[in-house]
């Protein structure tokens, strides 16, 4: 199978086991650029094992994932780090900040490993702070900020070097509503305007309808639902 | 949802026609379903029998019904008492779902896919109120959200129900 | 407060350090271990005054000779005994040697002998027979040709790895005259010897105790903390089910005092293993019975009983800054900043209190002891009072750099106190290193820079006593391989009268009979032929030369050294008497008196001259001293030896410098053990986050570059601290014992090295489970 076209990112037949428990079992995904696709199901399912083969944190038994044109799959880990620091951002649930570094620091943390210079970093990540209306929380550390603040703070960091793809694994999961749909409004909003795609792993209805379609996964197997329509 | 309390509610800032009220009315409350004339005509005369309004004048000139009504003081009794009195919370224990549900394991249809179809329906309702939430101003945020709380609550339960297709089929079995 | 609520406590505390699964064993066992190195050190410590007395005794017990010199000897009978002192040294070892020859069969027995040797055997003991069987002491079987037929007893010797024999002779009577023969009736000293210690040894005994037990003190309060962030949590949920916050404390000091008291047990069991290895180990040809090796019953109490406390204290006085909350461990608000002023104090109070002490040197020295040790250990101590300072204001003033960096410094602004408090062990031992290593290189240098000896022209010299023929010893110096060039001097005396008079010549001068090469060594001689004699024009001090030197006049020759039958061979002061002027010679002296060629000595003189021979030697020739040293004695038992190298006599240091690099190292490495245990808690801890910055891309090599800038910069800046503490205290006892000064950067930067060694170690070993823990595992939340 050729991925579809004008895919961004996509997955095809993915296996991987632990040890015996199948976490996938052939899963396939894809995405657009400036999509925002939700991946949803119970937990255990193997949403968030998805998320990681298609960021390339964790390779894949079999399958092919294709980003781009490339074969993310038949990558060394070497250039999948690489393509992770440059062309996509994260955002986890929590435990994501560095406690001993400012805010600031944080969001300049992916600019500065890619070698920009810190002075340069910090101003675009200000920049990116003032989007997500944190730019006052520069100084503080992450223990200083509230759950809300530290994953707008999170968000920022995900979309400082301008990535094509956002894996966002329940970036909303240790809020209340409130600040949970600010933070998606903000997420896909700031994506959107980057044209960035994002990768949505949440088992939250309300989260899930940020995004322009939905992926189930049940016990390893993907089903689309647009395409199935 | 009682349309004359919400009228005699609109009156309680002062008299009005009843046209300034169809107005009022659309403007705040009726976003999906606006307010048809005859509907505010046969209200506010059935209201004005019921002695919760009185005329406060006719104006002159002009369209068929010109009349200006203010509301009495057993109009705004009645309105309190309806603000208080609690709403009954809706009970779905009659769901088309659980049917539709039941219907296929017994059918021996496949009921995860029925499930998985009817999130994907729900769903593309929430993109829609939560789309229109974005753009709209605070009162359009709550009414959606109202909705979309609704309808998580319909996920979830077809979450449950999927997680529990199992059990369920052995259970219609039987 | 009840005591039975705290003995509740503490024994729930007990359970908990024994019962936490594999880390609590891990965690207990560690502090165990830490605790019993730093308790065995204690006990050893403690056992050093029965040590020292049972070698007093021994030694006392034993006493023949100097002791009695000077004393009256009794006469012949058939309770004494002749005995010949005959020590000598085997690659800078030396050796207890003794010639009996009993005058009766009820001869005075030495310690430890059953019954005297006969002619030509010997008894040795243990440390001796080893190195005569074993191929080191081959040249030393030629030197000491005696058969062996018994060992010494152990009262009879002063320590284990003592050198020592008693050898049968049959021919002392032919050296009565000679001052290393005497006759007992008894052995001991028959009246104590005042001899009081040498000042600056005692001021180096005290230091060394201060240095060594100071970073053990240190160590044992960072032991009873190992895995102390744990064990916070622990209490957290421990205050959740509803202990107050006083119970919490006290339950955390029950983990504590269990670790302390098992670190008792292996305290113990370390010192007994320790003990029977001390037998076989000599340092500064010191050595030790085990058997000697007793704690002293008070002050081994006391380390059992002030270890747990001070582990209980410890704990206390650690959790005071920590408020443990039902949810967790909250650190009081952002801790005052440090403040400079009193831990600056400390060292400048200890300075203080030794400075009045400066100059006082080793002939008049009076070192108040109390005040040796405040100050020392105030100086010490003024290393972990500054340290956390120091690394608070340098940590706080770091910036730039790349992200490894940055991460690492950061983390180490948020918690300088806990980096400063895991490097304080490290930095006290460093600083009482550095400052020992300095002491000793001074001291080394000023007991051994024999500076007047002229090393380019003999590396040693041999006298022999008056009546052996030195033209044959020349010649056998001259066949030792490896001996270049032998310089040969007769030495005696010439007095204006009769030696045999009883109070001996008014006037005398030196004589010296030689060769003409031989004596252009000793004066400037424009011209020389054999038979020529020469009076040595002095400058000062010899007004008995001017006196004597008086052609025609008859003077007697004889030894000042052999008294009782002083010869007296006449000589007249020949009318060829020429003048020469003194240089220095190879004692770097210069020489007064008469020079004569061989010739113009009477025949019948020989007996009173002794030899004097400079040997200049190729040292590249393997035992070259040791096979002099043998011609010599093989020439007369009774040469004298004294090798001219400096080099020779510093290494009498080197194994003490050696045990403290590798005690000092063995401290480190604790240390290192224990930033290891906080590295791996931590990084635990940073589990979720590990993986998520391994998510974006961070690169393994940023993360362990991190760890390791994370331990490197406060063990540096702790070393750093360490150097100048250590530095500074080593002049100040340099200068007490008024040594020149000398920095040994040597030794600095061996422990500098040796604390890199442990920042890369404990680094290196962080790693696997930093990589494990970089794992995509960790982002799983199931």
């Amino acid at each position: 199978m050729t991925p579809p076209p004008g895919s961004l990112l996509t997955a095809e037949n993915l296996y991987k086991a632990y040890g015996p428990t199948n976490a996938l079992d052939g899963a396939g995904f894809s995405i657009h650029p400036g999509e925002v696709v939700a991946i949803m199901g119970p937990s255990g399912s193997g949403k968030s094992t998805l998320l990681h083969c298609l960021a390339g944190i964790v390779t894949p038994d079999s399958g092919t994932i294709t980003y781009d044109g490339r074969v993310l799959s038949s990558m060394s880990d070497t250039e999948r780090s690489a393509l992770r620091r440059s062309e996509f951002g994260f955002v986890f649930q929590f435990g994501q900040l560095v406690p001993e570094l400012t805010c600031v620091e944080n969001v300049a943390l992916p600019l500065r490993l890619n070698g920009t210079p810190r002075k340069e970093a910090e101003r675009t990540a200000l920049s990116w702070m003032q989007r997500l209306e944190v730019d006052d929380l520069r100084g503080k550390r992450p223990g200083e900020v509230s759950g809300g603040q530290g994953q707008r703070v999170a968000i920022a960091r995900a979309l400082v070097t301008g990535p094509r793809v956002v894996f966002a694994d329940e970036p909303t999961g240790a809020l209340d509503s409130l600040n949970g749909e600010r933070v998606m409004e903000l997420l896909t909003e700031a994506a959107r305007s980057t044209n960035a795609a994002v990768v949505l792993v949440t088992h939250e209805a309300r989260v899930a309808a940020y995004s322009d379609r939905e992926i189930v996964v049940r016990d390893g197997k993907s089903r689309d639902m647009e395409r199935a329509v | 949802m009682s349309i004359g309390h919400t009228l005699l509610g609109l009156l309680e800032s002062g008299p009005r026609h009843g046209y300034d009220l169809k107005r009022a009315f659309d403007e705040k409350f009726g976003h999906d379903r606006p307010l048809h004339y005859g509907q505010v005509y046969s209200t506010m005369s059935r209201l004005l029998k019921n002695g919760l309004v009185e005329v406060d004048g006719i104006e002159a000139g002009g369209g068929p019904e010109r009349k200006r009504y203010a509301i009495t003081e057993a109009g705004i009794t009645d309105v309190e008492r309806w603000l208080a009195t609690p709403e009954r919370p809706e009970l779905y224990l009659q769901s088309t779902l659980y049917t539709k549900v039941v219907l296929a394991l017994l059918t021996h249809r496949d009921a995860a896919d029925l499930l998985d179809t009817q999130r994907s329906e729900h769903l593309r309702t929430m993109r829609a109120l939560t789309d229109r939430k974005r753009k709209g101003d605070l009162a359009d945020q709550l009414i959606c959200d109202h909705a979309l709380f609704h309808l998580e609550a319909d996920l979830r339960w077809l979450e449950l129900t999927a997680a529990r297709l199992d059990k369920l089929r052995e259970a219609v079995a039987r | 407060m009840n005591v039975r609520q705290w003995a509740r406590d503490l024994r729930m505390g007990a359970r908990f350090a024994f019962t936490g699964g594999r880390e609590g064993w891990i965690r207990v066992l560690l502090t165990a271990v830490g605790v019993g190195l730093g308790v065995a050190l204690l006990l050893l410590t403690t056992a050093v005054p029965s040590v020292l007395s049972a070698r007093d005794q021994r030694s006392d017990a034993r006493a023949d000779y100097p002791d009695r010199y000077g004393h009256e000897q009794p006469a012949k009978a058939d309770d004494t005994l002749l005995i010949a002192k005959l020590d000598t040294t085997y690659h800078d070892q030396d050796i207890r040697g003794r010639l009996v020859q009993p005058d009766g069969p009820r001869a005075t027995l030495a310690p430890g002998l059953t019954k005297y040797p006969a002619a030509g055997d010997m008894v040795v003991s243990p440390a001796l027979k080893e190195l005569l069987e074993s191929g080191e002491g081959k040249l030393l079987r030629e030197r000491i040709p005696y058969r062996v037929v018994g060992t010494i007893g152990e009262s009879g010797l002063v320590g284990s790895r003592e050198l020592a024999y008693y050898a049968g002779a049959d021919d002392l009577d032919q050296h009565r005259d000679n001052w290393q023969v005497a006759r007992l009736d008894g052995f001991g000293g028959t009246e104590q010897m005042s001899e009081r210690m040498d000042p600056v040894l005692i001021l180096l005994v005290v230091v060394v105790l201060v240095a060594l037990l100071m970073p053990v003190a240190v160590f044992i309060a960072a032991a009873v903390r190992f895995g102390g962030e744990r064990r916070d949590r622990r209490l957290a949920a421990l205050r959740l089910v509803g202990s107050d916050s006083r119970m919490t404390h006290r339950i955390a000091a029950g983990e504590a005092l269990a670790g302390a008291l098992l670190g008792l047990v292996f305290g113990t069991v370390f010192f007994l293993i320790g003990r029977q290895a001390v037998g076989s180990v000599e340092i500064q040809g010191i050595s030790v019975f085990p058997g000697d090796l007793n704690p002293t019953p008070v002050l081994a109490a006391c380390v059992a009983l002030a270890v747990p406390a001070a582990a209980v204290l410890v704990t206390l006085f650690a959790l005071r800054g920590v408020v443990i909350e039902p949810l967790g461990v909250v650190r009081t608000a952002k801790p005052a900043r440090r403040r400079l002023w009193w831990r600056l104090l400390l060292p400048l109070v200890g300075l203080a209190m030794l400075y009045p002490m400066f100059g006082q040197g080793r002939d008049n020295g009076d070192f108040n002891k109390l005040l040796v040790i405040g100050g020392v250990l105030l100086l010490l101590a003024g290393v972990t009072a500054l340290l956390p300072w120091f690394v608070e204001a340098v940590v706080g003033r770091l910036g730039g750099g790349g992200v490894a960096w940055q991460l690492a410094v950061r983390r180490l602004q948020l918690s300088s106190g806990s980096a400063a408090r895991s490097v304080n062990g490290i930095a006290v031992a460093v600083a009482g290193a550095i400052a020992l290593q300095m002491f000793f290189a001074g001291i080394e240098s000023d007991y051994t820079s024999q500076t007047r000896y002229d090393l380019d022209r003999a590396q040693m010299s041999v006298t022999i006593p008056a009546g052996t023929p030195l033209a044959p010893v020349t010649e056998k110096f001259a066949a030792v391989k490896g001996v270049r060039k032998v310089t040969a001097l007769g030495v005696g005396s010439a007095g204006d009268k009769s030696w045999r008079t009883g109070e001996g010549p008014d006037n005398m001068a030196q004589i010296a009979i030689g060769d003409c090469a031989a004596l252009r060594d000793v004066a400037a001689l424009p011209s020389c032929h054999d038979g020529d004699v020469f009076a040595l024009d002095v400058s000062w001090n010899d007004e008995d030369t001017k006196a004597l030197a008086k052609p025609g006049r008859t003077l007697h020759l004889g030894d000042s050294e052999v008294s009782g039958k002083a010869l007296d061979v006449k000589w007249t002061v020949p009318q060829g008497l020429r003048h020469a002027r003194a240089v220095k010679d190879a004692n770097g002296m210069e020489r007064g008196g008469f020079l004569m060629t061989p010739s113009a000595l009477p025949a019948q003189a020989v007996r009173a001259i002794s030899g004097e021979f400079y040997l200049s030697l190729d040292e590249s020739v393997p035992d070259v001293k040791e096979r002099v040293r043998n011609a010599a004695l093989a020439a007369d038992p009774f040469a004298n030896m004294t090798v001219w190298t400096s080099s020779e006599e510093s290494t009498k240091f080197v194994a003490v410098r050696k045990g403290l690099l590798v005690g000092a190292t063995c401290v480190l490495l604790l240390i290192g053990a224990s930033l290891l245990v906080s590295q791996l808690e931590q990084l635990r801890e940073r589990k979720k986050l590990l993986s998520a910055l391994v998510a974006f891309g961070t690169r393994r090599r940023t993360l362990s570059l991190s760890v390791l800038w994370q331990t490197a910069v406060p063990v540096a800046l702790g070393l750093l601290l360490a150097s100048v503490v250590g530095l500074t205290l080593g002049m100040v006892l340099l200068k007490m014992s008024r040594t020149p000064l000398s920095v040994h950067w040597s030794s600095v930067l061996s422990m500098a090295g040796i604390g890199a060694g442990v920042v890369l170690l404990v680094t290196l070993l962080s790693l696997p489970p930093l990589l494990r823990l970089m794992r995509p595992d960790g982002l799983r939340t199931e």
